[in-house]
């Protein structure tokens, strides 16, 4: 058995977060090896697809208070109010680093960063960079993480297993897609920076890659996920492919109309409209910028109408950009304009944009404090994997990718600390673990010699039992038809036959690897969203159609106890913002003491 | 319609089994809005699992599936089979690396090309994060601009004729990218990276044939770059004749 990979510190993802986390611990201490492990070479990762922007407090007419507010009555009063603070008080920073790493922030005339408005923001503050924001963020951090010589790149490495020993991490075990070598790559700490798991899900923006690896190892490792039923659509998808229309494009005054040309969204609790030539058009907090869940509940409500279009993939409504106008269109949303030529045929210069709610983000995901710190000492996680929690139950727009930074930048810098008073680990513990995984992959798909399942009919399967079952609406009994279905696919996946039996870049493989972990992650998701017996931001319960702060106004933890799921549950941290109603529209923003 | 089929003619090389690429054929379903990249999805799910590529976005911007479609390097995530229908489509991995597996490219001298071109920021004083963002004006920030936004999917490396002689050549993506840091306001790495930039593996490699900039997908315009990168590095020459290093 070849020997382990020893580092000190071992970043499981190549994306924003665990490349922030990666240059966080160079920063912290030059000493440190870190061994920056990616199943795909970290400038695909998915940051890359994020368009509209990333949210700070700059500008003079903001604030932080009312960017905490902003984010947590989004929440639904579900996110922790401390991690809030920290996440608003220290973004700042995060994205000026950026600005000074080169990232090529949009700027006013007078040479400073400039800001858009987002979906469900008081005060405009989201930086961006044109309509490609993720695109120039992944590159700024992956091109200045080259510089790091501590940086050990394990590219195109897929990781499949926490390494414990007694009751903490050391490492995880990988396999190179090059090669097919299964190794154990270890180090007193481990950062687990996966992202999402849209995957899950038929219908979604994310990248094939977004299968919740993270989660996966985690939840198997015994630690818990935390929020795992909230589920973010997104608003304006593209039907058929879910290519994302970013929120920047209603950001600079883009309307949504039904089948009719009627702005819809003013019937649902969301404020009336404005004329798109008044000069205070676009209003924030109202109509096309309220809060993602709401936007996507509205379209539900609309088909049910019978006021939707249909099409080929389904029902749509229409985005209307038009009257910006093409200059205005090509400087602030090039990539739109690309994306809807080129997968819907129409140029939004000249045609309004077909779009319904598709799978976005997961808010949910490994439990952490706000250091990034997991139950099991010398675990980190950060990013979309992770849940500390400043999203609650409804993620706004551009929290995320500040997200990335801010706690990847913090689980960095808590891990470089940690290594140095951890415990060495038992090396031949570890290694056995390797063996026994490595022998676990090779028995179940490489040397098997029979079984009945193709997997992509499993994971469509499962897909769809989600959609239908834990989508945008559930109720008791959809919930527990998409669980037995999701059983039912566990089983299934058992009997999975691959056609290759190769080492060498056997991506089948890996899609088995990560259909495996998806459906733990489905399994999570289904047990959270039958215990969570309310309807709270993006978890509407049309059997319980109220918020219940007095039995649900607490994170739910998913755990595995003896093999078995089991929910269990968390206070949520109030500080200075007692839970209140959710106010879009005319009198939406802070409470009139803070107004 | 539904019955309609076209037909991808794959290269395919496993290294465990095969000791030359051979092609081999495949009959897909024609839908008019799949992409070559849906094809090869459909394949691997449905037909043949063992055929092995990069994906991940689908929507144009990570940069992972650049490959050979008829001759010429496209991103197949944005090529439609309809722009082919009913002719075969011959899909092969970008020339000018070596194929690790089927469609898939070794992408290690890339990564080595572009941490040549030291794609950071390089400052002798550095701002304190506190003091806030460094200025840059619209007008600053366009002189770069188009420059950043390389997605790295190495389609000029395999349209570059250079590139295929002269393997050692930085080639288009990696240079633009040196001379988009060279061009930001921000950045004072003149020197340390001029030395690459303006080396024999360098601008000066380019003949100037500019295939770079027609398969660029995201009109990066690599060869405009090399061409601002070779007049720097002119000057760049003629003020170190006048003032030698150390003396600026």
């Amino acid at each position: 058995m070849a020997e382990l990979l020893k580092h000190d510190v071992v970043i499981v993802g190549g994306g924003a977060a665990g490349l922030r986390a990666a240059i966080a611990v160079a920063e912290r201490n030059p000493n440190l090896s870190v061994a920056v492990v990616s199943k795909i070479y970290p400038m695909r990762s998915h940051t890359v697809s994020a368009e509209g922007g990333a949210a700070a407090v700059i500008k003079a007419n903001d604030s932080f208070e009312h960017h905490i507010y902003d984010t947590i009555s989004g929440a639904d009063w579900l996110a922790d109010q401390d991690a809030v603070e920290l996440f608003v008080h220290e973004a700042p920073k995060e994205l000026t680093l950026l600005e000074h790493w080169g990232c090529p922030w949009s700027r006013d005339p007078d040479g400073t960063v400039a800001v858009r408005p987002f979906g469900g923001m008081k005060i405009e503050r989201t930086w961006f960079a044109a309509d490609k924001t993720g695109f120039h963020m992944l590159h700024t951090l992956y091109q200045t993480a080259l510089r790091y010589v501590e940086l050990t790149w394990y590219d195109e490495w897929f990781a499949t297993k926490l390494l414990v020993d007694g009751d903490r991490c050391y490492g995880v075990v990988a396999l190179e897609l090059r090669t097919g070598a299964i190794r154990g790559i270890t180090g007193k700490a481990v950062i687990l920076c996966t992202g999402g798991a849209g995957r899950v899900f038929p219908f979604t923006t994310n990248a094939i890659t977004k299968t919740g690896d993270g989660m996966a190892l985690a939840l198997r490792a015994g630690v818990p996920l935390k929020d795992m039923e909230f589920i973010q659509y997104h608003p304006t998808g593209l039907p058929g492919t879910g290519i994302l229309i970013t929120e920047a494009a209603r950001g600079e005054g883009g309307i949504m109309v039904n089948k009719d040309g009627y702005r819809y969204l003013q019937d649902y609790g969301l404020g009336k409209p404005l004329d798109v030539n008044d000069p205070r058009h676009p209003v924030k907090r109202t109509m096309e910028l309220g809060p993602r869940d709401k936007l996507s509940q509205a379209f539900v409500m609309e088909m049910r109408k019978g006021r939707t279009l249909k099409g080929p993939y389904g029902d749509y409504v229409l985005l209307d950009i038009r009257h910006l106008g093409e200059k205005k269109i090509n400087e602030k949303l090039p990539f739109v304009r690309e994306l809807a030529r080129n997968y819907a045929g129409i140029d939004p210069v000249y045609e309004p944009i077909p779009v319904r709610p598709v799978v976005h983000y997961v808010m949910g995901g490994v439990d952490t404090d706000v250091d990034g710190r997991t139950v099991l000492d010398g675990l980190y996680a950060a990013g979309e994997c992770a849940c500390v929690s400043i999203n609650g139950a409804n993620r706004l727009g551009s929290n995320s990718l500040t997200e990335c930074l801010v706690f990847g930048a913090r689980a960095g810098h808590h891990a470089a600390e940690y290594v140095a008073s951890a415990p060495d680990p038992n090396d031949s513990v570890l290694q056995k673990q390797v063996e026994e995984e490595a022998a676990r992959i090779r028995k179940q798909f490489l040397e098997k010699t029979e079984g009945k399942e193709r997997l992509v009919t499993v994971r469509k399967d499962m897909q769809n039992a989600m959609e239908d079952g834990v989508g945008i609406y559930r109720t008791e009994q959809s919930v527990q038809q998409a669980l037995e279905k999701v059983l039912e696919c566990r089983e299934r996946f058992k009997e999975v036959y691959l056609d290759d039996h190769t080492v060498s870049f056997n991506t089948e493989l890996i899609s088995a690897l990560e259909l495996e972990c998806m459906l733990d992650v489905a399994l999570a998701m289904c047990h959270a969203a039958l215990a969570r017996r309310e309807s709270r931001g993006a978890h509407q319960r049309e059997d319980h159609p109220n918020r219940d702060d007095e039995n649900f106004l607490k994170h739910s933890l998913v755990v595995l106890r003896d093999g078995q799921p089991k929910v269990e549950w968390k206070d949520v941290v109030i500080t200075k913002w007692p839970p209140g109603e959710r106010k879009y529209g005319a009198d939406s923003g802070l409470p009139t003491d803070q107004k | 319609m539904a019955d309609e089929t076209i037909i991808l003619r794959v290269l395919r090389y496993r290294p465990e089994q095969d000791s030359e690429p051979t092609f081999q054929e495949y009959e897909v379903p024609y839908r008019k809005d799949w992409v070559v990249l849906d094809a090869l999805n459909w394949i691997k799910e449905y037909k043949d699992g063992t055929l092995s590529f990069r994906w991940s976005c689908r929507m144009g911007v990570c940069g992972s599936c650049g490959m050979m479609v008829n001759g010429r390097a496209r991103l197949t995530c944005n090529t439609f089979l309809r722009e082919f229908y009913p002719n075969p489509i011959t899909v092969e991995p970008l020339v000018n690396f070596d194929i690790e597996r089927d469609l898939v490219i070794c992408m290690d001298p890339f990564i080595e090309k572009l941490k040549r071109v030291k794609p950071w920021i390089i400052r002798e004083d550095v701002k304190p994060v506190e003091d806030g963002p460094y200025e840059q004006s619209p007008a600053e920030l366009y002189r770069y601009k188009q420059f950043s936004m390389c997605i790295n999917c190495m389609l000029c490396y395999a349209a570059c004729p250079v590139v295929g002689l002269h393997p050692e050549f930085i080639g288009p993506a990696a240079l633009a990218l040196g001379i988009r840091y060279l061009l930001d306001s921000r950045d004072q790495g003149w020197d340390e990276r001029m030395e690459e930039v303006a080396s024999h593996d360098g601008v000066w490699g380019c003949t100037f044939v500019g295939e770079c900039s027609e398969v660029c997908p995201k009109h990066v315009d690599p060869a405009a770059a090399i061409q601002q990168g070779k007049v720097m590095a002119t000057l760049d020459w003629f003020k170190r004749l006048l003032m030698p290093r150390g003396q600026r």
